[in-house]
């Protein structure tokens, strides 16, 4: 009988690991909400598991139950995808406990890059760049918080220790502004996070978001799949990505693949991790940002420039392939440029407000270089439950300017009815000049909203 | 009479607004979460607000009344 895995998500990233998982010959179990009877994640897979009702905490981030559904079925691993308990260090050890393999690093390095300042103390330690920075303090540390402070200068950025993915984070301009901000951060991150430590970073104002694709081995031995860019943002959220990142000075990119590796090995890092760099376009300098313990919603963008599944190199990994022989640094290479957009369920005409809705039809067309990673087809609503992503359009060519034209060709040619999106704004994005030569930062879109959005 | 209808497709999170209560044009009135983001939910009218029409917790599809106003 065919081995089985669950796959702990749904949408679009459940549906591509699904495939994955399906062409190493393994059986899949989809789990899901009431709200997402019946969709597309659950008919791709051989069976699937009712979790409970819509609100994520009543389901998909139900570790009990989703346990429970692996054992009721015979699933032998857990695929966690990416959000929802994908770093959750707790719901990988209750995993393990349960006899069952969960696909993605240990619980250790998942709590280890959880915690943003001691995440930024292993990296010092890796001699990874990290910005200037101050010791963990609570809210009512004055002399410590304003030591610090003077040490780093104006303007700072207070960061929850808790916190992450843009979440925490508060720009202090000034120094009349300073303990107030630090208050209320902190009383924040308690209340969200249950953990009111925060600590303070120079502030780096215009920067580029780049980082590296790791593979870890799980032994102290970690190769990287190369850089990619991602910083066409929106509130924290990115919209465009790309490998691999333009214009950075080629010194800068070896080395923030060189130290990425490092901080992978300094953990024993275990399959597929993402570090994050801001980059400073002007010096060159960069420095550590976070390292995501997960499979990133980004990954296409490296599998179509260097050929690889990473979702099936972390599926054979946890069934206890050894991949160093075909995964070591000289076989790994990058051909070629990839870019991907994020189609979102929101209306750019109305501030991107949330538009859930129904796709009455949905043509993809066929574009070659071009793939669409899709959690939905025609027929299948998109509820407000759960976040705005309808499915990745990934376009890959010989160079950034036949990957960019693919990628207008295939938005021109796509049909979704009945749905309101943000592929117009996609679309103007694409024809901008800055972005088409790739002179972006992570508050390009913020600045450039209004002649982003003018007809 | 005259209400206030919901913008897109979510659930209530916060009602702000009660019976009575004087209603400016473009007063935050609740605050829903759709799809991970708080939205805050503003009048498209004034006057007094006649009756809520909605619970905390509640989901709603677009178009549904929210409140009553005169």
């Amino acid at each position: 009988m065919a081995k089985k895995i669950l796959i702990a998500n749904r949408g679009e990233i459940a549906c591509r690991i699904i495939r994955s998982a399906k062409s190493l010959g393994y059986g899949t179990v989809a789990v899901h909400s009431e709200a997402d009877r019946g969709a597309l994640h659950t008919r791709l897979a051989d069976e699937q598991v009712e979790i409970g009702p819509a609100r994520p905490a009543d389901s998909y981030l139900k570790a009990d139950r989703i346990i429970a559904a692996a054992q009721s079925c015979g699933a032998e691993a857990i695929h966690p995808g990416y959000g929802f308990l994908a770093e959750n260090a707790g719901f990988a050890e209750t995993c393990e406990a349960a006899g069952i393999r969960f696909i993605g690093p240990a619980a250790s390095s998942i709590r280890d890059m959880g915690d943003k300042h001691r995440a930024r103390t292993i990296a010092l330690a890796a001699g990874v760049p990290v910005a200037p920075g101050s010791d963990k303090v609570k809210g009512d540390e004055i002399d410590k918080i304003q030591t610090a402070a003077q040490q780093i200068g104006f303007p700072l950025l207070l960061k929850a220790a808790a916190g992450g993915g843009g979440i925490g984070l508060r720009p202090v301009e000034a120094a009349a502004d300073l303990l107030s901000s630090v208050e209320a951060t902190s009383r924040m991150a308690e209340r969200a996070f249950g953990d009111g430590a925060v600590y303070l970073e120079r502030l780096i104002r215009v920067a580029r978001h780049i980082e590296v694709q790791v593979f870890g081995f799980g032994d102290g031995d970690a190769v990287h799949l190369y850089d990619r860019e991602c910083s066409l943002q929106r509130r924290y959220q990115k919209i465009l990505e790309e490998a691999r990142a333009p214009q950075v000075n080629e010194r800068s990119r070896a080395e923030m693949a060189r130290t990425a590796v490092a901080l992978a090995n300094a953990s024993n890092y275990r399959g597929a991790g993402t570090v994050e760099f801001l980059y400073d376009d002007e010096t060159g300098d960069y420095y550590f940002m976070e390292m995501n313990t997960r499979l990133q919603v980004e990954h296409p963008v490296t599998e179509m420039t260097t050929g690889l599944d990473i979702v099936a190199l972390q599926i054979r990994q946890a069934f206890g392939d050894s991949l160093k022989a075909e995964l070591s640094q000289d076989k790994v290479k990058s051909r070629g440029h990839a870019i991907e957009v994020r189609i979102c369920a929101e209306d750019p005409a109305r501030q991107f407000i949330p538009s859930p809705g129904t796709i009455k039809e949905l043509v993809l067309p066929v574009v070659q270089g071009v793939r669409f990673d899709t959690g939905f087809e025609s027929g299948d609503k998109i509820t407000p439950f759960y976040d705005s992503l309808v499915m990745k359009l990934i376009a890959a060519g010989d160079d950034r300017a036949a990957a960019l034209e693919r990628l207008r060709a295939a938005l021109a040619g796509m049909k979704i009815e009945g749905l309101t999106t943000n592929i117009p704004f996609l679309r103007k994005l694409l024809d901008n000049d800055d972005v088409i030569l790739g002179r972006v930062h992570t508050k390009f879109v913020e600045h450039n909203i209004k002649s982003l959005m003018a007809a | 009479m005259p209400h206030v209808s919901a913008p897109m497709a979510g659930t209530v999170w916060k009602v702000l607004v009660s019976p009575g209560d004087a209603l400016d044009f473009g007063q935050t009135i609740m605050i829903f979460e759709s799809m991970k983001m708080e939205i805050p939910i503003e009048s498209d009218g004034s006057g007094t607000v006649k009756a809520i029409r909605v619970s905390e917790g509640q989901t709603v599809d677009q178009g549904d009344p929210l409140i009553d106003f005169e």
